[in-house]
């Protein structure tokens, strides 16, 4: 009964572990457009893109990240916060999604300070 | 053997991975909605500012004058010209007629002097007299109505810092390591705090405080009017921003 109870767990990684992989490796085609049609400011395609890729794939921090930044050049501040936040608590000692969000925040505050 | 081979490609394989993660620096420009709508005012008037600190620089000329140009190219309203206001004295007389106190006499410091925050407290009833900022908004036809107070005082501090410094090691190679000192230092801060009027009611619409400060080595001179000019240089864009949107230039790092 042990045997079969391992046997079965076994099979199931093994049966997930491709999928999560396809999920990924499909995730990673949308990131890869989106960085390629954002580099020519085509940024509302890069947001479809990277949208799609978290998606299929939500704990690929990348593309999260890549959202943050995205929805920052939009103007949609609180959408950004929201994707930067994700991206950091999927990686959280990433220094390069660390360093974006503080740029962000730098600025986000910058339009919310007022005394009154 | 196996084993330790197994780990070895294993963790080479980890840094591999890590290696290979690609990003791209990319340059954004974030836009930023103004924080005030001013869409009912075609017109501004700098009307003047309550300043103190040093007497090196006339906060209230030099603030109106920088502000007046800076939205003059940066935003989409009509600036008035016409001459700065005299602020303290508009308080100091509307003070007098109400409770008969003069300013700063209680504080042991000179009437008219403001060398430090607490002294501006006397003159900032001002902003809150609705009648007075209409009776300016009538004159100038309604216009939006910015004002405040301008501190720009001298300040000297000293205590340990951290600073770079070069070290060569035997064989000649340079590495900078931080090293922290003793060191005295002086310069200046500046705090305004702009106030936005609406000219038709005189009623405040907004209000915003300020703090930036530079300091310099102790035997180094900068002038006060070069430091005035840098400091109000960093807050510019934050001011600016009340008013009309801006966008805001800067890179972030994508993601693969």
């Amino acid at each position: 009964m042990r045997l079969r109870s391992l046997l079965f767990a076994c099979l199931l990684t093994l049966s997930v572990a491709p999928l999560a992989a396809d999920a990924r490796s499909d995730a990673k085609k949308q990131v890869e457009f989106g960085i390629a049609v954002s580099q020519r400011g085509l940024w509302r395609e890069a947001i479809y893109r990277w949208e799609r890729a978290a998606q299929i794939d939500p704990t690929y921090a990348a593309a999260h990240n890549n959202l943050g930044i995205a929805y920052e050049h939009e103007g949609e501040l609180d959408k950004a916060r929201a994707a930067y936040e994700k991206a950091l608590e999927l990686e959280p000692d990433n220094t390069f999604i660390k360093q974006n969000y503080e740029l962000f925040k730098e600025i986000n505050d910058r339009t919310t300070r007022t005394d009154q | 053997m196996t084993a330790r081979l197994a780990l070895i490609s294993s963790l080479a394989a980890v840094v591999m991975t890590g290696a290979c993660t690609s990003y791209y620096e990319i340059p954004i420009e974030t836009p930023i909605r103004p924080k005030l709508d001013v869409s009912a005012f075609q017109r501004v008037l700098v009307a003047g500012f309550i300043s103190g600190g040093t007497e090196d620089v006339d906060g209230n000329l030099e603030t109106t004058r920088l502000l007046r140009s800076q939205l003059r190219t940066k935003s989409e309203m009509r600036v008035i010209d016409t001459d700065v206001l005299p602020l303290m004295d508009v308080a100091s007389e509307s003070r007098a007629t109400s409770e008969d106190a003069v300013p700063n006499e209680a504080q042991g410091t000179a009437p008219g002097v403001i060398k430090e925050d607490a002294d501006l407290e006397p003159y900032e009833h001002v902003f809150a007299d609705v009648e007075y900022w209409k009776r300016i908004g009538e004159e100038y036809q309604q216009p939006l109505i910015v004002t405040g107070t301008v501190m720009f005082a001298p300040q000297a501090r000293s205590g340990i810092v951290q600073r770079d410094q070069e070290v060569y090691d035997s064989f000649g190679r340079r590495r900078v390591v931080p090293v922290r000192t003793y060191m005295e230092r002086k310069g200046f801060v500046l705090k305004p705090r702009f106030i936005f009027i609406d000219g038709r009611t005189g009623t405040v619409l907004h209000s915003e405080n300020f703090r930036e400060e530079i300091l310099y080595n102790a035997n180094q001179t900068s002038p006060a009017l070069s430091s005035y000019f840098e400091l109000m240089d960093r807050l510019i864009p934050s001011f600016l921003s009340t008013l009309s949107s801006q966008k805001i230039k800067g890179t972030r790092v994508l993601l693969q």
